[in-house]
């Protein structure tokens, strides 16, 4: 292979999925694994069934529900919404009819579809990975190459196990030093959508490189990759290393022995070349992260959480400063405020971005031995079942309960406001969630996002606070 | 899909930025198992009162643009969601072609696949359709995918560029699927080629779960 031009990771794991190109340059690209989930998948079978068309690879697909249950109890006696009910059964009917492998609503490894991939060992590296989800990014910490996509693609992927491609630019993101005392994975990928903006990545793949992004554990890998889409780009990915493979290595649906063996050794050979192109760089010191939290309504109105509310007077054109006074008003914010005075009703700790164990640990933490505030909601909702009977091993429910917080059971739950957990018009959210769009969380509902930690952090202050200023109380 | 050839109809103005796919439909209305009937819940946060009332200060209840057949508006349209509900609400309302500086990458897919033509036009430009929409009905504009022009009211004509290959299946109304369905020969010994190196993509470890019913 000497003489090769050096490729990025990305180019070697699109290299090896090209199955045609076209003339025009688009690539039949292959599609090894497609996770299916209720709310994005009935009108393609519907295409399907009308076509008299098949799936091509069942086994290549795996389906769970998650969008629009409820998190608490209710789902054990049947889902209460009539149309909920009506797109879970779809789904179930569709998975019967085809012979779509779907994980049963109350089995225990039911959860987030993002949550559950590389939980159970189904997200690989090096695989390309798709959903009818943009959060699908999330997969691209094991290093592959994951992106979300629309419902007539997931037919097309169902009846063909392919899509037509155009190759994305390579864009790098490299986050060097130590990240301080306080910050997490999503304070780095909330800082790093603050530098690029919401349409910073538009048309490439992201790579995250750099040692602080190294030092990660898989969790904090995959907060970050899943909302590249926040910063436009519609993959994110992280090249795999020993962490990547130790994490690999006990999963139940993950090739063991020696297919393991060799699937490593192939692995190894991803990591972008050196002097490998990128169209893009762009480099951040973790030192420079302090906690972040968004003010408005993208993703990319973000500051230290030691910030004031920015005055729109100081932008710099009117379509600007109008664009600003709209955020400030639907979040019902003046210019100057501090950040840390803006009281919450609602705390969330949950959704594809921040459900894993290491963020309820993260969340208990703060938590052990404190009080969530007079007047606040607070909930946490594992991303998988998982997640939760892990997080019951370690006594987390019990600390957290007793903290004031709710547990609920595993789904999208608050992120989205399509199942029953949502936001009424003006109430304010610390979520850990990826989108503070109007209307997201519910219609008027205002969101701030931020980390596990700042999270519980502001249910037990009562407003958006300071993680640094919550020292644990023991270990948990 | 409904071919896309040209296009002659009234515009709305929408001056924003970052329009997102919760704002083209919010996800409470995402439960139908069918394509169509999202036309209503189109823009739904901001058409509706709380009450359920219309907004007439919303651009799409004000006449003539409840008939709008083109949309205006600003950078990074369609971002967020992967959801191709966003395309087909506008396509329901009966919105065939968005125009705006640039949009995100999967809403701009899910337009082609449906019918619902992208047009990427600098923001200057997109400043003056903005001012020829506000002229209301009697100032139509016309989207010619087949010369691949934009003709203001004036009769100026502005230049676009769409990709051949979306072009081509867009102006024909060509399902895709079929399309590649035809290349199954390349799909079948690219399979088995990766079969033979990659053997652990074959299946996975653990059987993942019974289909229900099966």
């Amino acid at each position: 292979m000497s003489g090769q031009k050096p490729r990025t990771l990305f180019d070697k794991i699109w290299d090896a999925h090209v199955v045609e190109t076209l003339p025009d340059g688009t690539a039949l690209l292959y599609i090894d694994l497609h996770l299916t989930h209720e709310v994005t998948t009935p009108q393609a079978f519907d295409g399907l069934r009308q076509a008299g068309r098949r799936l091509r690879r069942p086994e290549a697909t795996l389906g769970v529900i998650d969008h629009n249950i409820a998190t608490d109890a209710s789902r054990y006696t049947g889902i209460v919404d009539p149309e909920s009910r009506v797109q879970v059964e779809t789904l179930e009917r569709n998975a019967a009819e085809f012979g779509m492998p779907l994980i049963p609503l109350l089995d225990q490894r039911q959860g987030i579809v993002h949550v559950i991939g590389p939980e159970l060992g189904r997200s690989l590296p090096g695989m390309t990975i798709v959903c009818g989800d943009s959060h699908t990014s999330t997969h691209g910490a094991m290093g592959a190459l994951a992106f979300g996509i629309g419902t007539s693609e997931v037919e097309h992927v169902l009846a063909t196990q392919t899509l037509l491609q155009k190759p994305a630019k390579n864009m790098k993101v490299e986050v060097n030093g130590t990240l301080p005392l306080g910050c997490t994975a999503k304070d780095i990928v909330l800082a790093i959508i603050g530098r690029i903006g919401t349409a910073g990545g538009t048309g490439h793949v992201i790579e995250f490189a750099g040692d602080a992004i190294r030092a990660l554990d898989m969790a904090g890998r995959m907060t970050v990759c899943n909302m590249s889409i926040e910063g436009g780009a519609r993959a994110g990915m992280v090249a795999p290393d020993e962490t990547t493979f130790d994490y690999v290595r006990s999963r139940p649906m993950a090739p063991k022995g020696e297919a393991l063996e060799r699937a490593i050794a192939y692995w190894r050979t991803l990591p972008s070349d050196p002097g490998a192109q990128f169209d893009t760089v762009v480099r951040l010191e973790a030192g420079d992260i302090a906690p972040q939290v968004t003010w408005g309504t993208s993703p990319e109105d973000v500051l230290p959480i030691t910030g004031l509310v920015p005055d729109p007077e100081a932008a710099e054109d009117e379509a600007r400063r109008e664009q600003m006074r709209r955020k400030m008003q639907y979040m019902g914010i003046t210019p100057g405020q501090r950040l840390q005075d803006l009281k919450v009703d609602v705390v969330f700790v949950g959704s594809c971005t921040n459900s894993r164990i290491e963020d309820i640990r993260a969340a208990a933490a703060i938590a052990r031995g404190r009080r969530v505030a007079d007047g606040v909601r607070a909930m946490v909702v594992p991303g998988s079942g998982l997640v939760k009977a892990q997080a019951e091993e370690e006594g987390l429910d019990r600390i957290l309960r007793e903290a004031g917080f709710e547990w609920r059971e595993a789904g999208c739950s608050m992120c989205l406001g399509m199942n029953p957990d949502k936001l009424t018009p003006g109430q304010r959210c610390a979520s850990t969630s990826n989108r503070n769009f109007e209307g997201r969380q519910g219609p008027g509902g205002r969101t701030h996002l931020l980390s596990p930690a700042m999270a519980a952090a502001a249910a037990i202050a009562g407003h958006l606070a300071d993680v640094r200023d919550f020292q644990p109380k023991g270990t948990v | 899909m409904q071919a896309f050839t040209t296009l002659t109809g009234i515009a709305a103005p929408l001056p924003k930025a970052n329009v997102d796919t919760d704002q083209i439909i919010p996800a409470r209305f995402l439960k139908s198992i069918s394509r169509t009937g999202f036309g209503k819940n189109l823009f739904a946060n901001f058409r509706y009162k709380e009450d359920g009332s219309e907004n007439p200060d919303f651009v799409l209840n004000q006449e003539p643009y409840r008939k709008a057949e083109i949309l205006i508006a600003f950078e990074n349209f369609g971002c967020g969601s992967s959801r191709e509900h966003a395309p087909w609400a506008l396509l329901d309302f009966g919105i065939r072609c968005v125009i705006a500086p640039d949009f995100a990458d999967i809403f701009h897919n899910n337009s082609f696949k449906n019918g619902v033509l992208p047009v990427k036009l600098p923001r200057a430009v997109c400043e003056q359709l903005m001012e020829d929409a506000r002229m209301g009905g009697n100032a139509r504009i016309t989207v010619d995918l087949e010369r691949e022009v934009v003709v203001r009211p004036s009769g100026e004509e502005i230049p676009f560029k769409i990709d051949p290959l979306r072009r081509h299946l867009l102006l024909n109304g060509l399902d895709d699927i079929g399309q590649t369905m035809q290349r199954a020969g390349a799909i079948d010994a690219f399979e088995a080629k990766r079969a033979a190196a990659q053997p652990w993509l074959a299946a996975p470890a653990e059987a993942p779960a019974t289909p229900p019913g099966a």
